[in-house]
């Protein structure tokens, strides 16, 4: 099902050119004039002159191939400028994931297993966080750690691992910070709510020791609609990642995302969101394999929600 | 509270001799709801003897259910307890560690949905070996071995299969089974039942009952078998008593409840159920609704507001229980009323 | 005797709209205060501004709050507060719209499939499914690459892909209700579909569909302002709370940080409030449902 989206969702994608105002071509170049030279090679590659689906069935077989088109503005590779720019991309999603992974989840645990004041305190600071959008939280925190306390650069990308891995660092909190609220809050829901059933009652009646009860019955069926959240907040960060790296002129995918829209570099806005929209799609499918795995009354496919 | 004169018409209310298995004295239980402490067991005093079974009977609100939860300290958080109960002997809620645990694995319960008190995500066989491997160190492939011999007992063949099915794949009945296949296991020396076959059809009820009765009588256990249903606990059970708004108001052996009841609420209780065997005009219901122990005033007796034969007596203080031909009442008038209770209730 | 107590309960159909209010807390009637103000603001900004919002004057840019500048000036010398103000209307006006459509289509979507089930269930549900696929910001960036930058774009952009969370939160409730026993009871009586799902349907699900739209806002105002942060939504210098953050950006680095965090904080003030009391309503859905 998951792959009919996506060939749906390239569909779409490759059919903008024909959504937008005027001929494809004005499209491609973003209305720009070009000399006719330039036209012919538009024309060849895109198969401009072929009926509509045959023009689709070329342009897929492209991007199956790896060939994205060309950037109007930069005269290069579509597939190359990606490729340059996609581990800053991953690595902030990456590291973005870890920090609500750990401490999204940490935290509800905590919040979730031991009532009172930490209790409290969580909720409402996870209620807070979770109306931050990252580009708030990206200013926020270059005010914070950037200018007033040194601690992190606030642009750029940095050089080699170890300085990469700085700089990334107020970006990915930037984008973790609504996530991160978000999963703490459903784990310590989850949490709870696990531990009134009754079926923990019974592992009770028959004196299971806590620690064990704790994590065969509570936690165990507490994953499912944490790992459902959390899948869904991750992959949510795909697309989020292009406002952190704007505000913090990051190289990544999604800044260049944005620069290609705004200059009309249609090409490039199609691969990009190709690629993000499969990215998106496969997080999702493997969420839904990971929830089909922890739940057995479902089968794979179907995620109740 | 219990004077000694109750206590000891407890202890001789039934027929054998011999220590009581399971003691309750005096058992009163305050819970909170809403900020304030309410009373849902009142004063409960009961027995059981090792290998007999005792029925509780009670309407909802009664704290029938909320007695096999204190036995077992399966009380909601901040609840308050006063009484006693012990277990061979020692004081249940004093217990801690590993004797806590090792009560639990004396005194077994089962209780009423077997769907919502199993764990969906895990296997039948986890569910039955985990409290033999976590508590009596029992090797896994031994507690599959017994789990997969008392599957058989229950009356599930092919139990090797079944260890590996999850809940869902289950009928409701079948799931009761290996809920009581579960219980046996750790060899317990009591049974709390609680309503065990109310979310049942008819005819699985039937099945799981004869199942249960059985096994109980092979093994030689205990029984506390709480249910809504007074004929069902009658005819599996020595003796039963009776619950309303939390207190025990009549204990008697089962087989002279129906036509010798000592309390006007058993005798309604009997007289609400229609009989196949006789035809009356119109079925009998007891005026009123039941009440819960926080709702009974508390200088009368409870059940006197929708009682047929309720005097000023009735109502100048809350009534104890008194022994009477080897049953115990708590209904004062119950000498003079000896006799006019069995059967259908005047006026 | 004293059995059982008279309820005192507050029935009166009247009381009941202040004791849902009450009932959600202490936070729910801020949150509520706080709403209702931006929502004040949004209709009047314009005309509570004391200045002009898009006056450049490079001389005052900077400049912390004096006298009847209460929030200074921003990058381009212009009073913080004003823009404020004035940026409050596309700020709430176009999640306003994201909501509209998004609940329309969803909730119409939803009760079709409901309703018809089968195919045409099926049919929409894979539609729905395939509309998954887009996350929000992708959509809209998408949307403003083929039809150039603005709200319009970005805001239809962000309803088609907000639409499939709705319907498949409404098309649940929805399918329990139509197996409710009272819908096939008024079928029989020959009511046409359309008055049992005007007059049944929705109404029975409307607590649901409200609890939705509230926290379906605090998305779409998230969303916006990022659009309009990238500079691909409302275009500078229409003041928006979004575009105001990126202009003002600089600031931060350099000594500035009001103008920025000024608008940050009225995004983040009024998305609480509305999370907070559509958490609320939904759980009144709930209890009203069980």
């Amino acid at each position: 099902m998951l792959l009919v989206s996506l060939l749906v969702a390239s569909f779409l994608i490759f059919a903008a050119m024909y959504l937008a105002p005027g001929n494809p071509v004005a499209a491609l170049s973003g209305g720009r004039s070009l000399p006719p030279s330039s036209l012919r090679v538009l024309e060849q590659r895109y198969h401009l002159n072929a009926p509509f689906f045959a023009q689709y069935w070329y342009w897929l077989d492209n991007v199956l191939h790896g060939n994205l088109g060309i950037s109007i503005t930069l005269r290069e590779n579509v597939s190359t400028l990606i490729a340059s720019r996609i581990w800053t991309t991953a690595g902030l999603v990456l590291y973005s994931s870890v920090l609500i992974l750990v401490f999204g989840i940490g935290m509800g645990l905590v919040a979730g297993l031991r009532p009172g004041m930490l209790d409290t305190s969580t909720v409402i600071i996870t209620a807070i966080s979770a109306a931050i959008p990252a580009f708030v939280a990206a200013i926020v925190l270059i005010l914070l750690f950037a200018v007033k306390l040194g601690w992190f650069p606030a642009i750029g990308n940095g050089t080699g691992l170890v300085d990469s891995i700085r700089h990334l660092t107020l970006p990915a909190l930037a984008l973790a910070v609504s996530s991160l609220a978000i999963v703490a809050r459903v784990t310590r829901a989850s949490v709870r709510e696990e531990g009134e059933r009754e079926h923990v009652q019974t592992a009770v009646s028959r004196g299971i020791p806590a620690r064990k009860l704790i994590r065969r019955h509570v936690l165990r069926n507490a994953a499912i609609p944490i790992t459902t959240i959390a899948g869904i907040t991750i992959a949510s960060l795909i697309a989020v990642a292009a406002v952190v790296e704007t505000a913090f002129s990051l190289n990544g995918l999604g800044a260049y995302l944005v620069q290609a829209a705004q200059s009309k570099d249609l090409a490039v806005v199609q691969g990009i969101s190709l690629l993000l929209v499969t990215a998106f799609v496969v997080v999702n499918l493997l969420v839904d394999m990971l929830y089909a795995w922890l739940d057995p009354r479902v089968s794979l496919g179907s995620r109740a929600t | 509270m219990s004077d000694p004169a109750t206590v000891s018409a407890l202890q001789s209310a039934a027929p054998a001799a011999g220590a009581p298995l399971l003691d309750i004295a005096g058992l009163t239980v305050l819970l909170e709801v809403h900020g304030e402490k309410r009373a849902v067991l009142r004063d409960v005093s009961l027995t059981v003897r090792p290998g007999e079974a005792v029925g509780l009977v009670g309407e909802s609100g009664s704290g029938k259910s909320m007695t096999a939860r204190a036995i077992d300290r399966l009380l909601p958080r901040g609840a308050e307890v006063h009484g006693s109960i012990r277990f061979g002997g020692s004081d249940v809620n004093r217990l801690a560690g590993a004797d806590l645990r090792r009560y639990r694995n004396q005194v077994a319960m089962i209780f009423q949905d077997p769907r919502a008190h199993t764990n969906p995500v895990r296997r039948i066989g986890d569910f039955m070996t985990e409290a033999l491997q976590a508590n009596l160190a029992v090797s896994a492939a031994e507690a599959r071995r017994r789990a997969i011999d008392m599957l058989t007992q229950v009356g599930i063949d092919d139990g090797a299969r079944r260890l590996r099915q999850y809940p869902h794949q289950m009928s409701g009945g079948m799931l009761q089974r290996v809920m009581i296949a579960a219980a046996l296991l750790t060899k317990p020396r009591l049974l709390l039942a609680d309503e065990p076959t109310t979310a049942l059809d008819v005819t699985t009820q039937a099945e799981v009952m004869a199942i249960l009765d059985g096994l109980r009588r092979e093994f030689g256990l205990a029984m506390l078998f709480i249910t809504h249903d007074l004929d069902l606990a009658a005819a599996i059970c020595d003796r039963t008593a009776v619950m309303y708004a939390g207190q025990i108001v009549e204990i008697r052996a089962s087989a002279l409840l129906h036509d010798d009841p000592l309390h006007p609420y058993t005798a309604a209780l009997a007289a609400a159920r229609p009989d196949i065997a006789q035809t009356a005009p119109r079925l009998r219901a007891i005026p009123g609704r039941p009440l819960s122990a926080f709702e009974a005033p508390p200088q009368e007796c409870a059940f006197a507001p929708r009682c047929p034969y309720a005097t000023d007596a009735c109502r100048a203080d809350v009534p104890g229980l008194a022994e009477l031909d080897g049953g115990l009442s708590r209904c004062v008038r119950a000498h003079e009323l000896r006799g006019r209770l069995g059967g259908a209730p005047d006026e | 005797m004293s059995t059982g107590v008279p309820a005192a309960a507050i029935d009166a159909p009247r009381f009941r709209a202040l004791t849902s209010v009450r009932a959600t807390g202490a936070a729910g009637v801020v949150s509520a205060i706080v709403v209702a103000a931006a929502t004040f603001v949004a209709i009047f900004g314009p005309l509570l501004a004391p200045y002009d919002p898009e006056l450049p004057n490079l001389d005052l840019a900077w400049i912390g709050p004096t006298g009847g500048h209460l929030l200074g000036f921003d990058v381009q010398g212009r009073d913080v507060l004003s823009r404020l103000l004035v940026g409050a209307q596309t700020s709430m006006l176009g999640p306003l719209v994201v909501v509209i459509i998004s609940m329309i289509t969803g909730v119409l979507l939803a009760i079709v499939a409901a309703w018809r089930r089968g195919a045409a269930d099926a049919v929409i549900s894979s539609g729905l499914d395939i509309l998954f696929a887009f996350p929000g910001i992708l959509l809209a960036v998408l949307a403003t690459a083929v039809f150039g930058a603005g709200l319009t774009a970005a805001a239809i952009a962000l309803s088609l892909a907000y639409m499939p969370y709705v319907a498949r939160v409404v098309r649940g409730a929805a399918f329990r209700e139509r197996s409710q026993p009272y819908v096939a009871a008024l079928e029989v009586q020959g009511a046409s579909a359309t008055s049992i799902c005007l007059r049944h349907l929705i109404p029975n699900t409307l607590p649901l569909i409200v609890a939705q739209a509230t926290i379906l806002f605090g998305y779409a105002m998230i969303d916006l302002a990022a659009i309009s942060f990238l500079g691909l939504g409302v275009q500078p210098p229409r003041p928006d709370w979004g575009v105001m953050i990126s202009e003002n950006q600089t600031g931060i680095v350099q000594g500035y940080p009001l103008p920025a965090l000024a608008p940050g904080l009225c995004i983040v003030a009024v998305v609480v409030a509305v999370n907070v009391l559509g958490e609320r309503l939904f759980e009144q859905a709930q209890a009203a449902r069980g």
